[in-house]
C-alpha cells in the first residue's frame, strides 16, 4: 500500500448512508461546479450515490448520512467510525433521527406489522436515534436536506485544518440578512425561523412562509416562549403546536420537549 | 437657509429625474411582501402611493389609506443603514498566484445613493452611525466611502405610527439638520402638494430643477399644525431624565429575568435597529486553498458566539443578553458617543417576534425605582 506513504496522497473521503433518503448526498453531487474541486482534493474512496467503487478503509474524513433505525446498522456504525478519524454526522436523519423518528412516540410492532406480510423477517429497533446516540461524532452538520454550500465549507475547512464557518443562530438572522419582512409580524404567519438554525439562507420566510424548523433546534431555542406567543396572538390550536415541533427534526430535544409538553397540555385540556 | 418652496404633486416625478441626472441611484420606500421596504425606486409610481401601516408590539399590517399620499405610512423592517453598513459584504479577496499572494477586490465601486423618504428618526440614527464609523481614532472607511456621497431627502412625519417615540428621543417628527431636502407632504382641499426646504447647497441646485413656487404662509402654518399634532400622538413614549443611572443602577432587577423568559434570542431587535452597528468578520478558503476572502456581516449581541470567550458564552441567558442590549442602547451608549442609542423609531417593538417593547422595560424599572423611593 504504497499510496499511504506517498506525500501526495489526498485524504480519503468515505460518504455511509443509513435510513434516509439519500437527499443529503444528492446535495453533494448537487456541487455540480464545486465537485471537480471536492474531486481534486480529496480521494473519493466510497460514495454509493455516485460511483459502485468502494476503497477499504480507514478513511480520513467520513460523511454519514442517515439514522439508526436497525441492529444491524447499529453495529456498522461502529464499524464506520473504527475506521474514520474525523466523522460528520449529515442531515437531521443523522443528528436527530429524521421524521422516521416519529416511530419513537409508537409502538413500532404495530407499524411493521401492517405495512409488512411476514413482519416477524423484518429486524428493527424500537427507536430511530442519531448517531451521536451510537458513536462520538465530530462534528453535526445540520438541514433536512444539508445546505450544499455549508457541506462545501465544512470540507475545506477540515483540508485547511480551521474552524468552519457553520452558526448556530436562528433563521431571522438569514431572513433579516436577505431583508425579507418577517412573516410572523407582517401577516401572522406561524414560522419556527427564531427557534431555528440558520443555514438554509431562510428560504420559506422569502416565499412568504413560515420557516418548517429544517435544521432543528438554534443554540438557545426558547420553543415555550414561541409556542406561547403563536397560541395567544395567532391562534395557533394545541395539537398543531404537536405538529409543528414534530417535523423533520422531531426528536432533536428542543422539539422533543417541545412537543411533548403540548401533547401532555392536549390531553389534559 | 432659502425659504420654503412648494413643489405640486404632478411635478413631484421631476425630483427622481434631476436626480438621475446629476448620476444618483434613488433607494426608498416601496411595497414589497405585504410591507413598506426600502429597495431601488425609479419614478413616483413606485413609492407607497396610498398606503397606511398599522404597527403594535409584535404586528404590523399594510392597509389601503382613503387617499394617495406618497408618504402616508411611518417606518417598515429596513433602515437605510443596509445602505451604508451593509448586511453582508466582501472586505477583500485574496489570490494565490506564481508571484505569491495577491489582494484583489478591495474596495468594489458603490453607489452614489440618493435615500428617498428618509424619516426624521432615521436621519438621527445615520447620524449617530456617523460618529460611531466616523469619529475617533479608528473610523470605517467602508462605511464612510457609501456614507460621503449621499443624498438624503427626508420626509417629515405628518402622522405617526403605534409603536413610535420620537418625541421622548428629541429625534422627530420634524428633521431639523442633515439633510438636502425636506418634505412635508400636505392633502386636503387645496390640493396634494409638498413643503419642500433646502438644506444644503445641492440640495437647493435640485430644488430648483423642480419647477415650485414660494410657500404661503397659510401653507406653513398647515404644516407647523400638522406637524406638532403629530408630536403629541406618539403610539409609545419613553422616560430618559436619568435614564443611565437607572438602568446601570439596576443589573439585577426581576424585570430582566422576565423579560429572559420571553426573548427567543433571535437577533431581530438589533437587526432591524438603525443604530445596531455590530459586525464579525468571517475567513473562508476555496477548497483547493488558492484564494481567501474576508467578508463582513451584521452580528448581533444576541448570539452566544458574540461573547464567547475561551470556555463559553460570557451572557448564556436570554436575559443577560436583553439587559447587556437595552443598558447599552439606552445607558453606555451615551458615555461611549455622547448620545442614545435609540432614536425612538420603534422598530424593535414591531418588528420583535413575540412583542417586547422596550418602553414597557423602561417604564417598569423606573417604576419600581420610584416605589423604592416613596418607601424610603
Ligand atoms: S419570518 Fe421567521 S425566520 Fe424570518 S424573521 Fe420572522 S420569525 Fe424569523
Ligand atoms: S432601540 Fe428600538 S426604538 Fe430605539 S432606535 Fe433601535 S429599533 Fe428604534
Ligand atoms: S427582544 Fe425580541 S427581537 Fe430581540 S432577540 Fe428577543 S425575541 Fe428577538
Amino acid at each position: 500500500m504504497a499510496s499511504h506513504t506517498m506525500p501526495t496522497a489526498k485524504p480519503k473521503l468515505g460518504v455511509f448512508k443509513f435510513a434516509s433518503c439519500d437527499g443529503c448526498q444528492l446535495s453533494l453531487l448537487d456541487c455540480e461546479d464545486e465537485l471537480l474541486a471536492v474531486a481534486g482534493a480529496v480521494d473519493i474512496a466510497n460514495f454509493p450515490e455516485a460511483s459502485r467503487a468502494v476503497e477499504e478503509g480507514p478513511y480520513d474524513l467520513a460523511l454519514v448520512e442517515g439514522s439508526i433505525t436497525t441492529p444491524h446498522d447499529a453495529e456498522r456504525v461502529i464499524e464506520v467510525r473504527r475506521q474514520s478519524k474525523f466523522l460528520i454526522s449529515i442531515g437531521a436523519c443523522a443528528t436527530a433521527g429524521g421524521i422516521q423518528a416519529l416511530r419513537n412516540w409508537k409502538d413500532v410492532d404495530d407499524f411493521t406489522r401492517v405495512v409488512y406480510a411476514t413482519p416477524e423477517y423484518i429486524s428493527t429497533l424500537d427507536r430511530s436515534t442519531p448517531i451521536s446516540v451510537h458513536v462520538e461524532v465530530d462534528f453535526e452538520l445540520r438541514g433536512c436536506p444539508i445546505s450544499k454550500t455549508q457541506l462545501l465549507e465544512l470540507v475545506a475547512a477540515f483540508l485547511q485544518g480551521r474552524r468552519p464557518n457553520i452558526p448556530t443562530y436562528s433563521v431571522c438572522v438569514e431572513c433579516k440578512g436577505r431583508g425579507t419582512p418577517c412573516v410572523m409580524v407582517s401577516h401572522g404567519t406561524p414560522c419556527l425561523g427564531p427557534v431555528t438554525q440558520a443555514g438554509c439562507g431562510a428560504i420559506c420566510p422569502a416565499y412568504n412562509r413560515g420557516c418548517y424548523g429544517c435544521f432543528g433546534p438554534m443554540e438557545s431555542p426558547n420553543t415555550a416562549a414561541l409556542g406561547h406567543w403563536w397560541e395567544r396572538q395567532l391562534d395557533v390550536p394545541v395539537p398543531d403546536l404537536v405538529d409543528a415541533f414534530r417535523g423533520f427534526n422531531a426528536y432533536a430535544e428542543a422539539f422533543r420537549t417541545a412537543s411533548d409538553d403540548y401533547e401532555l397540555r392536549e390531553s389534559r385540556d | 437657509m432659502s425659504t420654503t418652496a412648494v413643489v405640486e404633486r404632478e411635478n413631484f416625478e421631476e425630483l427622481f429625474e434631476a436626480l438621475r441626472a446629476r448620476g444618483y441611484e434613488s433607494v426608498g420606500p416601496t411595497v414589497r411582501d405585504s410591507t413598506i421596504v426600502y429597495d431601488h425606486i425609479e419614478t413616483v409610481a413606485d413609492l407607497p402611493v396610498g398606503w397606511t401601516d398599522i404597527q403594535e408590539a409584535g404586528t404590523y399590517r399594510l392597509v389601503r389609506r382613503k387617499d394617495e399620499a406618497l408618504f402616508g405610512y411611518v417606518i417598515g423592517p429596513h433602515s437605510f443603514k443596509k445602505y451604508l453598513f451593509p448586511p453582508r459584504h466582501t472586505l477583500f479577496t485574496l489570490e494565490k498566484t506564481s508571484e505569491g499572494v495577491k489582494l484583489v477586490d478591495a474596495g468594489d465601486p458603490v453607489p452614489q445613493y440618493a435615500f428617498i423618504g428618509m424619516r426624521p428618526c432615521e436621519l438621527a440614527a445615520m447620524s449617530i452611525q456617523d460618529r460611531v464609523f466616523g469619529e475617533g481614532p479608528f473610523f470605517d472607511t467602508e462605511y464612510l466611502r457609501r456614507r460621503q456621497q449621499v443624498f438624503v431627502v427626508a420626509v417629515n412625519c405628518v402622522e405617526t405610527g403605534g409603536t413610535c417615540f420620537c418625541t421622548s428621543m428629541g429625534t422627530g417628527p420634524k428633521a431639523l439638520e442633515g439633510f438636502d431636502l425636506s418634505v412635508t407632504e400636505l392633502l386636503g382641499d387645496a390640493g396634494h402638494r409638498f413643503l419642500i426646504e433646502a438644506g444644503s447647497p445641492l440640495g437647493e441646485e435640485v430644488l430648483a430643477d423642480l419647477p415650485h413656487r414660494a410657500a404661503e404662509s397659510g401653507e406653513v402654518a398647515d404644516a407647523e399644525r400638522l406637524l406638532e399634532q403629530a408630536e403629541g400622538a406618539m403610539g409609545r413614549s419613553l422616560d430618559t431624565g436619568g435614564i443611565k443611572e437607572l438602568l446601570v443602577g439596576n443589573p439585577e432587577h426581576p424585570r430582566w429575568e422576565r423579560v429572559g423568559e420571553q426573548c427567543l434570542t433571535c437577533t431581530n431587535c438589533t437587526m432591524v435597529c438603525p443604530t445596531c452597528f455590530c459586525a464579525t468578520v468571517e475567513d473562508t478558503q476555496s477548497l483547493d486553498g488558492a484564494t481567501a476572502e474576508r467578508v463582513r456581516r451584521w452580528d448581533s449581541c444576541f448570539t452566544t458566539e458574540f461573547s464567547y470567550i475561551h470556555g463559553g458564552s460570557l451572557r448564556p441567558s436570554a436575559a443577560a443578553r436583553y439587559r447587556q442590549w437595552m443598558t447599552h442602547k439606552l445607558a453606555s451608549w451615551i458615555d461611549q458617543f455622547g448620545t442614545s442609542g435609540c432614536v425612538g423609531c420603534g422598530r424593535c417593538i414591531t418588528w420583535c417576534p413575540v412583542g417586547i417593547d422596550i418602553t414597557k422595560i423602561a417604564a417598569a424599572i423606573r417604576a419600581s425605582e420610584e416605589k423604592k423611593h416613596a418607601l424610603a
